[in-house]
């Protein structure tokens, strides 16, 4: 007998707010987060605008208890603001007789951000001779600066299993605690893997999904220099367009989300509130290349594919899809491809929106942000808009519920996420049904 | 439950005492140590010189002629992983697109790509430094700073478009699945040196539930760059005082420790269900019974004195594997060499294992090989895989004055030859507070 995985508690710290009802009702009227970039001094970079976080204080999460995570990066910041809000969330605050190593935590969480002007002020010396003149990089001038300038604890935090080490000890978790960065498809793999931990047996709460903030210096240099991103700098807020014609690039967004995800006996025992049932998980490498989505859409396929199946639904069972949508030329095509060539058995394929429209893109946090609406939108049937859509592309011939949320009932959802190198997963919930 | 088993069909290592499972095992059975001075660049400004590196070779002797185009966007951590897939999958006698493309294959038949999965520990892979450095130096202002107005106008354009590509940790699957065509789940775990027994851990029960028939999973990276170095100066976790003695510099357990020595290197494995392996009678090492893993709730930068975290994920990983302390007939510990990490680990062993330890064969290889992160843990499965295969247990070089505390009976002089049926291996990461364990038995039908 395959043990039931439930949702019994969310959390949220993205650009629209660290609330979950406040962002939902946010998301619904169609707002967008993005506006000019304040992280650092973007002005002269090809993006001068982001989607960031704002009035983020981590001791409106923790209280007192902030103090002890001091020197936290950002990423693990958002990530325990969340996880405080979801672990209360599932009434878990309250219990004091949990069994602490069946607990564990599984983040798709990203690395903290470098240290950036200690860094840079390194690197220059190191490529500076005594007269100040441009040299080729010579190590031991490097070396000497960078010991000077850099901090400990800062350099420890930008790891990237700093932030569920953190989470296990903010919350007691003894039990399996692990992180996968597979870029933008983290958190989805995360709460995917987390998922078959509990069915597997080997905890009974997991504590799961993503954050991350690559709102940094290098972090935009990064996708600058890829040309992933929007640099439609006049009009931030309508830059990032899924499925639209005109779109041209990714919005580059930070934040979390957490899920505790508990088996369902566990929850009932101690009458948690279910929000939702995990119910299909589908994992897939394309297989193709590193810069490009197999123009065929298979590795998509086969991870949608893979979680309805393992659902036991059928496509025609899937009433809502949140797109992976990231506003990118390729994605938003291929992925309709996707979609279209495995739903072409149904009428037509299920509504499918990408709130990344007004979120921008969250990377490794994306997945489980989306998974989050994707339970809001099975409790009140209702699901978000893809903002910003305002011309058809021949390419993108899907109903992308443009700029209006729309009422609808929803009894299984499907989540996507797909990532740089061919990364595909694929997550579905359902309205819990005992 | 669909418990399907799961066995090692193949070892790929790549490793400072040489490239393949066998010269690794050569090397573990002549005492080796591949430690010595930094040669890769001058490493005069840092406190701690010494480090494991590789031998020479050639990347493009391990990939397809075809992928010699992706060799410029591959960080060394990535090099590391594609090179080991390719040993991995040529000891298993399995046939992937790569070695098709190499023309390698023969007749044999090419496993089903959509049931051929990746799992790969990975870590914070560090930017080129020669060219990351030499870049923001274009972007400097009259006083002699940083500029970000200089840097967005033209700095950046200095780094080539794909930079940010050879830096992503899942850049290491990605290659290893475009190389071989594996389009089962792909995933990337970054939990230090806890990361390559989590990677194999997850594709076992991948393999277990049936997502996958075969899995390539480990881990590699590579802790020789001066950031990375820099960083674990700053953490006081590496040895500063036995530059002039690189022989001895690495003594995991010791009772005069004085730190880790940075190293590079990797190891894939190829797990297989039972069923694919015997359909096509592939050799197999062993089988793999047991994972278990946990994080510490104390603290995630400093290891917990009580070995609390690696006490549990051995316990479960008995527990996973239906056998007790008493069955074990070797145990593979990591031994960063730091005094504080070992007193962890010590105190975990000592409380999972309890007095069977004393009587119980251990190996370690950080004396020969030092520590390169995530790619540690598989390096050492692989070695206790083989172990276990040739009923041998090499000698854990530096390992002869041990801590007091310590329990561990290594091979002393010559490695010893005994019956060995099961055995565990386990890693705690230095940071993060995770730890795991993993099983392995003599394969009976």
């Amino acid at each position: 007998m395959t043990r039931r995985v439930v949702i019994t508690g969310m959390g949220l710290v993205t650009p629209l707010g660290h609330d979950v009802e406040s962002v939902w009702e946010r998301l619904l009227a169609g707002e967008c987060a993005p506006s000019k970039t304040t992280n650092f001094d973007a002005s002269a970079f090809p993006t001068s605008f982001s989607s960031e976080v704002i009035d983020f204080q981590l001791s409106d999460f923790l209280g007192d208890k902030a103090a002890g995570h001091g020197d936290a990066s950002r990423s693990t910041a958002f990530a325990l603001g969340a996880a405080a809000r979801a672990w209360r969330h599932a009434g878990l605050d309250q219990d004091l007789a949990l069994d602490t190593p069946r607990i564990g935590v599984y983040l798709g969480g990203g690395e903290g951000p470098l240290d950036f002007d200690r860094f840079a002020e390194a690197a220059i010396a190191g490529c500076r001779n005594d007269d100040g003149e441009p040299t080729s990089l010579d190590t031991a001038r490097w070396a000497k600066r960078a010991l000077a300038v850099l901090r400990a604890n800062h350099e420890q935090e930008q790891e990237h299993n700093c932030a569920g080490g953190h989470l296990a000890a903010e919350f007691g978790a003894e039990g399996p605690n692990i992180n996968t960065l597979t870029a933008c498809a983290a958190s989805t793999q995360a709460i995917g893997e987390a998922l078959h931990i509990i069915r597997y047996g080997d905890a009974d709460i997991m504590i799961s999904g993503g954050t991350h903030s690559m709102v940094h210096p290098l972090g935009v240099t990064g996708f600058n220099r890829l040309t992933a991103l929007s640099t439609r700098n006049d009009s931030p807020d309508t830059a990032s367009r899924p499925f639209d014609r005109t779109r041209n690039g990714f919005v580059l967004g930070e934040g979390a989300g957490i899920l505790i995800l508990e088996e369902l006996e566990h929850a009932k025992t101690r009458g948690a509130k279910i929000l939702a049932e995990v119910v299909g998980y589908g994992s897939t490498a394309d297989a193709f290349r590193i810069t490009d989505i197999h123009e065929d859409g298979r590795g998509g396929i086969a991870a949608m594919k893979t979680a309805i199946e393992s659902a036991g639904l059928t496509t025609a069972d899937i009433d809502y899809i949140s797109a992976h949508g990231t506003s990118t030329e390729e994605n938003d095509k291929i992925e309709t491809l996707a979609i279209r060539k495995l739903f072409s058995d149904c009428d037509a394929p299920p509504p499918t929106s990408s709130i990344k429209s007004m979120l921008g893109h969250l990377i490794a946090a994306a997945g489980a942000v989306e998974l989050i609406t994707c339970v809001l939108a099975i409790r009140d049937n209702v699901i978000p808009p893809t903002a910003n859509y305002k011309n058809p592309d021949p390419n993108c011939n899907l109903d992308y519920v443009p700029n209006e949320s729309r009422k609808l009932p929803v009894q299984a959802a499907l989540s996507n996420s797909f990532g740089f190198g061919g990364q595909n997963d694929t997550l579905v919930v359902r309205a819990f049904e005992a | 439950m669909n418990n399907r088993r799961v066995v090692i069909t193949g070892l790929g290592v790549t490793t400072p005492l040489g490239l393949g499972i066998e010269a690794l095992w050569d090397g573990l059975l002549e005492k080796r140590c591949a430690i010595g001075p930094i040669q890769q660049w001058d490493p005069s400004g840092l406190p701690c010189q010494l480090a494991a590196e590789l031998p020479d070779f050639k990347l493009r002797d391990y990939i397809p002629k075809s992928y010699r185009k992706s060799i410029k966007v591959m960080a060394h951590d990535i090099v590391i992983a594609v090179v080991s897939s390719y040993l991995a999958v040529k000891d298993s006698g399995l046939t992937t697109k790569c070695l098709v493309d190499r023309d390698e294959a023969g007749d044999n038949p090419v496993v089903d790509s959509t049931r051929l999965g990746v799992n790969i520990g990975a870590g914070l892979i560090c930017a080129d430094l020669v060219e990351l450095a030499g870049a923001l130096n274009t972007a400097v202002d009259d006083d002699g700073k940083f500029s970000l107005t200089q840097w967005g106008n033209e700095g950046m354009t200095n780094l080539t478009p794909l930079w940010l590509l050879k830096f992503l940790p899942n850049m290491l699957a990605c290659h290893v699945t475009i190389i071989h065509d594996a389009q089962a789940p792909s995933n990337t775990i970054t939990c230090g040196e806890a990361s390559s027994h989590l990677a194999i851990g997850e594709a076992f029960r991948t393999i277990q539930r049936g997502a996958a028939d075969v899995c390539i999973c480990g881990g590699a990276e590579t802790k020789l760059h001066p950031m990375a170095i820099a960083r674990h100066t700053l953490w006081g976790r590496l040895n500063t005082e036995d530059n002039a003695t690189p022989g001895q510099s690495s003594q995991p357990f010791g009772a005069k420790r004085r730190g880790m020595i940075p190293s590079e290197g990797g190891g894939l494995v190829i797990l297989e269900s039972l069923e694919h392996a015997k359909k096509r009678g592939a050799r197999i090492y062993a089988e793999l019974t047991g994972f278990g893993a946990s994080s510490s709730a104390k603290s995630w930068n400093k290891p917990d004195p009580s070995g609390r975290s690696l006490m549990l994920a051995i316990q479960k990983a008995l527990g996973d594997a239906g056998t007790t302390q008493g069955d074990i007939d070797l145990v593979n510990p990591a031994g960063a060499s730091t005094p504080e990490h070992d007193a962890s680990e010590i105190a975990g062993w000592n409380a999972a294992m309890g007095e069977t330890l004393e009587e119980t064969y251990a190996l370690t290889t950080r004396g020969s090989l030092g520590n390169n992160g995530a790619g540690t843990g598989a390096i050492d499965f692989a070695a206790t895989v083989m172990s276990l295969d040739r009923n041998t247990v090499p000698v854990s070089v530096n390992t002869n004055n041990l801590d007091e505390a310590c329990k561990f009976r290594f091979a002393q002089n010559d490695p010893k030859d005994v019956p060995i049926r099961q055995a565990i291996t386990a890693a705690p990461s230095l940071a993060g507070g995770q730890s795991a364990a993993l099983i392995i038995q003599r394969f009976e039908e």
